[in-house]
């Protein structure tokens, strides 16, 4: 048993910001996050836009930016994901499709920033069967990225990663700009990766999407992982076990479409305790304390009340509160 | 648009500089105090001459005649060709310009091009990593000479490797009392060698500082993110991606900065008594020789717009993002 492919144990990733002169802030971007994925398997992770997720893919291929700081232990097929083995690993094992046409070189040919400047024959073939694999002929390579359409983009951000036969994609938001079919396809495309035996991390903000496509869902609410499941789950309300994720299936149009006031909150003002306290309609005074990340029967919860609401089973010191 | 369009445009756009600027330069002139005569003839010497030279001499300058149909004159015999003849060294202006040239165009093209190489090469040795030690030596060396005046550097070097070692002349182009024909061209080499490291240690530094600052963004980009993202190792990213991205900045810096490097000869040839166009040139404006001066006014405002007009082209022809945008359109 070498253990998951990627496993992440409590990763925390902050920013140091600063403000008001010589004023040093920490931000915590992402909080306390555990996600594993395995062979063939393609898990994603959902959060709102603008919520720093890209970072946990920065985090995992050892790119985060240097006024920003992680904690937390990462596993590569059980061993330790150090510095020095993430640069052995990344654009080999470990690849990542990114999210648009500002991560292909602006001045270079796609044939060339496919191949990754290697030469030679095998190379040249193997390019031409990944781009075709994807629509794109050999009218593609000798484009420069700005001839590029915003779906040819994403095939070909694709391509530099098939090429390297991975074991594990990630793959951050590679469907924002794209209309519903190229966007439908463009995931279909990581499905088939995962089909063929390689663990997809789908990073993205579109749940609808992404539960078409992926095996197990992580969803991220200011920053924090506040449910893991089966993506099944999400056919019944009943299953799904955080007051927030059930707000996110009563927000999908055949659901319907309704929504909870309020917004997510800013990293900086964070309540204590479980962040969507504000929010909830099930909320209680020890909410505000420590929430601790529980394993269920479809993944884990971070909810003090998940067993009452979702099984039903209220406590009787409640109920007198609701008589009173 | 077409080539030739886009080419013709240029040059009506050269034409139209060429006119402001010698009309500039005509006017500053006409108003400046010195009086040709005092300047070029002398006080005593006036003196002692009789009112019938004097109105000679008067007339030889050009003294009283309306600058308006003074400087109508000077364009209808430039528009035929004719530059006119200096009124300092009694030759036509175009074959003083000519001489002058030949010796100042090497000069400046050596500072051009070792001030562009050196540079373009501390700017990349800076601007790989940005804070990093090389990057605080090479900032803190370019914002010391880019605040330094030329004439001062010149004065430095003059009195350090022509005075206390004298391993350098002190100053000309060629060789004291040595025969026009017997001057060989180590002799013009050895004359070369200070003026141009004056001219060219100031102009390093701008050009090092925005190739620092151009590649320092290259490196922090998302593609170079990807780049290592991919397992790209840091000498072939900046060798694939950073070179690539930079030299065409480099390339606009580089033929932008002909004017600077054509400013700074001024000053320098001067410190040095080079008898290049710059000197020519203060030679000219001191002693009102308002032909010669405008003569090189002209040729050198065409240098300067030459060196930026090659620029463009060349930036048209090498970014594909110019060259097949142009073509679609």
């Amino acid at each position: 048993m070498e253990g998951h492919l990627l496993e992440v144990r409590g990763l925390s990733i902050s920013f140091t910001q600063y403000e008001k002169g010589l004023h040093q802030t920490e931000l915590p971007v992402i909080r306390d996050l555990n996600v594993t994925v395995d062979r063939g398997e393609l898990v994603a992770v959902i959060g709102s836009s603008g919520s720093g997720k890209s970072l946990l893919a920065h985090a995992v291929m050892g790119l985060l930016p240097y006024n920003a700081s992680s904690s937390g232990e990462m596993l590569y097929q059980g061993e330790p994901l150090t510095e020095s083995r993430k640069r052995e690993l990344r654009g080999r094992n470990i690849v990542l499709v990114p999210q648009s046409v500002s991560y292909l070189d602006p001045l270079m040919q796609v044939g060339e920033q496919v191949r990754k400047g290697k030469k030679g024959p095998a190379i040249l073939e193997k390019c031409r069967r990944v781009l075709g694999s994807y629509g794109l002929g050999p009218e593609t390579e000798p484009l420069y990225p700005f001839q590029l359409s915003g779906g040819m983009t994403r095939r070909v951000l694709i391509s530099t990663a098939v090429m390297e036969e991975p074991e594990l994609v990630i793959a951050d938001e590679p469907t924002p700009g794209l209309h519903l079919e190229a966007a439908r396809r463009v995931l279909g495309h990581f499905r088939e990766m995962a089909e063929q035996g390689a663990g997809v991390l789908l990073i993205t903000h579109d749940l609808e999407l992404a539960l078409q496509v992926a095996d197990r869902v992580v969803v991220l609410y200011a920053g924090t992982a506040i449910e893991e499941t089966d993506s099944r789950s999400f056919s019944r309300e009943e299953t799904l076990y955080h007051p927030y994720t059930r707000a996110l299936y009563r927000a999908m149009p055949e659901h319907g479409f309704s929504s909870v006031p309020g917004n997510q909150p800013y990293v900086k003002e964070l309540p204590s305790g479980c962040p969507y306290r504000p929010r909830c309609e099930r909320a209680k005074g020890e909410c505000a304390g420590a929430v601790p990340f529980e394993r269920t029967d479809r993944g884990g919860v971070r909810c003090l009340r998940w067993r009452e609401w979702a099984f039903g089973q209220e406590e009787p010191s409640l109920r007198e509160e609701a008589a009173l | 648009m077409d080539n030739a369009k886009w080419i013709a445009g240029q040059l009506i756009r050269m034409m139209v500089l060429l006119v402001f600027v010698a009309a500039a330069v005509f006017l500053l002139l006409s108003i400046s105090p010195v009086d040709p005569l005092t300047t070029n003839v002398g006080q005593t010497a006036l003196g002692a001459m009789s009112p019938e030279q004097v109105e000679k001499l008067r007339e030889y300058w050009g003294v009283g005649v309306p600058p308006l149909s003074r400087f109508a004159g000077w364009a209808k015999d430039v528009l035929r060709g004719d530059l006119g003849v200096s009124l300092l060294y009694r030759r036509p202006v175009a074959e003083v310009i000519g001489e002058r040239f030949v010796n100042s165009v090497w000069l400046m093209a050596a500072a051009w091009l070792l001030s562009g190489a050196i540079g373009f090469l501390l700017g990349i040795l800076a601007g790989r990593k940005r804070g990093g030690l090389a990057d605080k030596l090479v900032t803190g060396y370019c914002l010391m000479t880019a605040s330094t005046p030329a004439f001062w550097i010149a004065m430095v070097l003059l009195m350090v490797f022509a005075v206390w070692l004298k391993w350098l002349p002190i100053g000309l182009a060629v060789p004291i009392g040595t025969a026009a024909a017997e001057v060989s061209l180590g002799d013009r080499v050895i004359h070369m060698i200070l003026p141009a490291l004056a001219l060219s240690l100031t102009g390093i530094s701008n050009i090092a500082l925005h190739t620092r600052e151009k590649l320092a963004e290259v490196m922090e980009s998302d593609y170079v993110l990807f780049a290592r993202a991919r397992g790209e190792s840091e000498g072939s990213i900046l060798l694939r991606h950073g070179l690539r991205n930079i030299a065409l900045p480099a390339l606009t810096l580089q033929f932008g900065s002909v004017s600077e490097i054509f400013g700074g000869s001024v000053l320098v040839e001067q410190v040095f008594s080079y008898p290049g166009l710059g000197q020519a040139a203060v030679t000219a404006g001191l002693g009102s020789d308002v032909p010669l001066l405008m003569g090189i006014t002209v040729i050198s405002a065409a240098l300067v717009f030459g060196g930026n007009t090659a620029a463009n082209i060349l930036y048209g022809l090498i970014d594909p993002r110019m060259r097949k945008g142009r073509r679609k359109s």
